[in-house]
């Protein structure tokens, strides 16, 4: 029963074996990020790159078709370029950063599905909008891979960096002036993983893997570390889960597995030992010191 | 005596807009300095174009003792985020930092000096503790462990004191007094005039312009503070160009 469930339809379907490895990489590094992101309350900015990603996709769609590396090219340069027009349109006009990354994103998400309709079907729309996790081919998987290994080295490496910029940034320009940097590399790395994301779950919900797992995970602990490996758990288990109801159900892949994180989401809201809304009720009964 | 920081008729500002105007003078290593003045009087400034963070839009100033990574400084409160999941032993620990930059580890000798500092700011015991759960107090105490441990020449605090009560407030004074006699400079914005003529034997009376700096009974004179006053309401925002010289 469980082998039947849990473990064959990747036994029996290389194209079930391949989602699973594209998504599992895909949380594996999302997840890590996702925490900063939340840390560093950008949550929504990771949201609004993701739809920055699109016009770029679009338009690699536009000359090339459905064409990998067309549309992973186009989507890194639309990704980064927003990323930068959003913090210089900061600097130098009366906008906050996240007016104008909202003023961007949404520019990006009409412009990017006009340039698809101009040339495609809406099944094509359809695509690129959420991805296809079961049509991943081998150039698909290697970049998906390549991403989430890079994301992992440098956010080793630049660990410290990152927390400390979040943390305490005034402290960070007293003893250095690598401090700036730090949220480039971040910038970019979102950039990179939402670029390898959406072709397996498209560009509005790739950044699903990483939110979700995240804000999850912190209703459970309030340690940096704990924090990272629950919420890898939580996108691994959603990817699993998800790619089998959707596989016994003939439901999209991508959606499902973003709506299982939601589920748990839903429940470490309830019951989350960390803030969730049980904790909270039981934390009125107070202690005597 | 020798002189730690010199500035050359400094000027710096926002938006072309100067928040310290036209500054000249001389620090002394080892000084105590109170800075105060009202809110708006670039105090705050000040100390971020010591440290270099606020490059100068005009004048210059002249670090002699130590290059700017080596000035040690407590930011104003609000400027941590508190909610940010890490405890008391690594948010001291960050004052290793010229020890362990970027990428390094904290070798034996730094974890016992780490532990020193807390135990000298009376936090013994709180290691584990999330910054988020501690007081007001606390975080301060915790706030000076760090600049101890970065065992810097120039040290600047900015409203160090602020909603603080009084006996954590003379321990950690007690704390600075000591760092003036080991030689270190010490540049303080206050804004608890009490505190400043028990401890602080020089003081700058700043609202973008000086007022007075030198001996803090001489500089905190009633007419000083009343000058003081007027001179930073006195922001216009179509000012013209400054055009006074050196």
């Amino acid at each position: 029963m469980f082998y039947e469930f849990f473990i064959a339809p990747f036994s029996e379907f290389e194209f079930m074996r391949r989602a699973l490895v594209g998504a599992c990489a895909l949380a594996i590094a999302g997840a890590p990020l996702g925490v900063f992101l939340l840390l560093r309350r950008m949550s929504l900015t990771g949201d609004a790159m993701a739809h920055a990603i699109l016009p770029g996709a679009a338009l690699g769609y536009l000359v090339a078709g459905l064409s990998l590396p067309a549309m992973t090219i186009g989507g890194l340069v639309a990704g980064l370029s927003v990323a930068l027009l959003a913090g210089l349109v900061a600097r130098v006009t009366a906008l906050r950063e996240d007016a104008s990354l909202a003023g961007f994103y949404l520019m990006s998400l009409a412009l990017g599905v006009t340039i698809v309709s101009l040339r495609g079907s809406s099944v094509d729309l359809l695509h690129v909008l959420f991805g296809n996790v079961l049509a991943l081919e081998d150039n698909g998987l290697t970049l998906i891979a390549s991403v989430a290994s890079l994301t992992l080295v440098a956010l080793a490496i630049f660990y410290r960096a990152l927390a400390l910029e979040t943390l305490d940034p005034s402290f960070v320009s007293s003893v250095s002036r690598a401090g700036g940097y730090a949220q480039a590399l971040f910038m970019g790395l979102i950039v990179l993983n939402l670029v390898a994301g959406f072709h397996a779950l498209g560009t509005l919900l790739a950044v699903g893997l990483m939110i979700l797992p995240a804000a999850s995970a912190r209703l459970w602990t309030a340690d940096i570390t704990r924090m990272t490996i629950i919420a890898i758990v939580v996108g691994l288990v959603s990817s699993w889960f998800g790619l089998l109801i959707s596989f016994s159900h003939n439901l999209p892949p991508g959606p499902v597995i973003i709506l299982m994180a939601g589920m748990f989401h839903i429940v470490s809201m309830l019951f989350g030992r960390a803030g969730g809304w049980l904790r909270r009720i039981h934390r009125r009964i107070h202690l005597e010191a | 005596m020798t002189t730690a920081l010199r500035f050359h008729n400094l000027t710096l500002g926002y938006d072309r807009h100067p928040a310290v105007h036209h500054l000249d003078g001389e620090i002394a290593q080892g000084a105590l300095l109170a800075v105060c003045g009202p809110n708006g009087g670039g105090k705050s400034t000040l100390l971020k174009g010591i440290m270099g963070v606020l490059p100068p839009i005009g004048g210059a100033v002249e670090r002699i003792t130590c290059p700017t990574n080596r000035i040690a400084y407590l930011p104003q409160a609000h400027e941590i985020d508190r909610t940010f999941p890490v405890n008391v032993f690594d948010m001291v620990a960050m004052g290793n930092f010229r020890a362990t930059g970027w990428f390094g580890g904290l070798i034996k000798q730094d974890r016992e000096k780490t532990f020193d500092a807390i135990a000298s700011v009376g936090l013994t015991g709180f290691e584990d503790r999330h910054i988020g759960t501690l007081s007001g107090g606390q975080m301060q105490r915790i706030l000076f462990a760090r600049v101890l441990l970065q065992d810097a020449p120039v040290i600047l605090l900015d409203e160090p004191f602020n909603g603080i009560d009084q006996r954590t407030t003379s321990e950690l004074l007690a704390l600075v007094k000591r760092w003036s006699d080991e030689k270190r400079t010490v540049i303080a914005v206050l804004h608890d005039l009490d505190v400043v003529r028990r401890t602080f034997p020089q003081t700058l009376l700043l609202a973008r312009e000086t007022i007075a700096w030198g001996d803090t009974d001489a500089v905190l004179k009633p007419e000083n503070l009343l000058s003081a006053r007027r001179m930073v309401e006195a922001f216009d925002r179509e000012a013209h160009e400054c055009d006074r010289v050196a």
